[in-house]
């Protein structure tokens, strides 16, 4: 697992899957659109209103998943210090505050006209709006010192402190009542979601899953690089 | 490698602290966080004149329209007990007898709930119009009019009721 943390053999991996990444998100994007806007059926309940669970579903996924990793890299930065683990939290951060963003004001517009409220201060809105603030926070964090060491130290620590924001998201919906439902995918049981609506939400997932891939394979490799060019830079003052 | 292993059990005691602390934390406010009472907890824990939130099924059979007004008055249960609410306003889409409501307000000295704002709660979940049919004609009350508060016969029912129902554990 640790050869990996070396910045140069990364790239050279991921160079490889950066193709096949955003190619797949392509393609699933293209037929988890189609599948999940045109040709799957209405909601029995719902009607057609049930097609905004296709965005706001996989970036409500994917916001928890990206925090997870980026604490579980931020865990790693401080035990052991591996360079790389900062610069992926800082490049996954912007995407993870803008899934949980998509999340929320999808969300917001689905409440509307379901439950005739865009926002009730239940459970699981609440901590999925604190994991907003998490990613902000972080984000603000690790900028605001002078030596980028410590700002990313705080920040690791910070992404630590929020993880456990991320049982609570899930667990929400089962351990106090709130006016959202409880999961329909990912629980005992089997899921809840008739096949035909189930297709589209998992080819959507994969297309947000690699996009997000894709889109931080580029930002690793522009912080790599910022990061060469403070220590060339600190070279040649010092 | 001892440094190492110094700072990972520091950061696993840490993290074992602070998820102790939330988890008590949660749990001594435990009232404050769910989001509606049931009927039955309202019958327990009386809230006087405070504005509360209250949640079940509209039970079937009991939704009644003012005539010609916007006013609304219908049974909300949790299959133990049930209450009378009466609403004035504009109701949700999703607002039918047999789903799940949510309802501000506050409780009367004539036992009927006064609701000032009314949400509708949906369960988890989703199907085509047809699969609801089938399992209609199945005798599965995936209808909604077939989700009857008391006596549901068949065990997806039970779930049904359970999940949107869902209080206190």
């Amino acid at each position: 697992m640790h050869r990996f943390a070396n910045p140069a053999r990364f790239l050279k991996i991921a160079n490889a899957v950066l193709p096949w990444a955003a190619g797949l998100s392509a393609v699933c994007f293209a037929a988890g659109l189609y599948l999940g806007l045109i040709a799957s059926p209405p909601d029995y309940q719902q009607g057609d209103t049930v097609r905004i669970m296709y965005i706001h579903v996989p970036a409500a996924w994917m916001s928890m998943f990206t925090y997870s990793t980026m604490a579980l890299a931020a865990a790693a930065a401080l035990v052991w210090k591996h360079p790389l683990a900062e610069v992926y939290a800082k490049a996954a951060a912007p995407l993870g505050a803008g899934f949980t963003a998509l999340c929320l004001l999808t969300g917001s517009l689905w409440g509307a006209p379901m439950w005739g409220t865009w926002w009730v201060w239940d459970a699981r809105l609440t901590s999925v709006l604190v994991l907003f603030f998490l990613y902000l926070g972080y984000m603000a964090l690790v900028d605001a010192f002078d030596d980028p060491a410590r700002g990313a130290k705080a920040g690791n620590i910070l992404l630590l402190v929020g993880a456990v924001n991320v049982p609570i998201i899930k667990f929400s919906v089962e351990w106090w009542n709130t006016l959202h439902q409880p999961a329909s995918v990912f629980r005992l049981g089997g899921p809840t979601i008739a096949a035909s609506m189930l297709w589209p939400l998992l080819l959507l997932a994969l297309a947000f899953q690699s996009y997000f891939v894709a889109v931080v394979i580029l930002r690793i490799r522009a912080g790599l690089a910022a990061r060469r060019v403070q220590t060339l830079r600190l070279g040649q003052t010092g | 490698m001892t440094r190492k292993r110094r700072r990972m059990m520091i950061l696993a005691l840490a993290l074992l602290g602070l998820g102790t602390a939330t988890a008590l934390t949660l749990s001594a406010f435990r009232d404050n966080i769910v989001f509606f009472y049931s009927p039955s907890d309202l019958a327990a824990k009386p809230p006087g004149g405070r504005t509360v939130r209250i949640g079940g099924l509209v039970e079937t059979g009991s939704l009644k329209r003012d005539a010609g007004g916007l006013t609304v008055t219908f049974q909300v249960t949790d299959t133990a007990k049930s209450l009378p609410v009466t609403y004035t306003g504009i109701l949700p889409d999703l607002f039918r007898e047999g789903q799940g409501v949510v309802a501000e307000g506050k409780l009367g000295p004539d036992g009927v709930f006064t609701a000032t704002e009314l949400l509708a709660k949906h369960d988890e979940k989703y199907m085509p119009p047809d699969v609801a049919d089938a399992l209609k004609r199945a005798g599965h009350p995936g209808k909604p009019g077939d989700a009857a508060p008391t006596g549901a016969p068949v065990a997806a029912g039970e779930e049904h009721q359970t999940s949107t129902l869902r209080t206190n554990p």
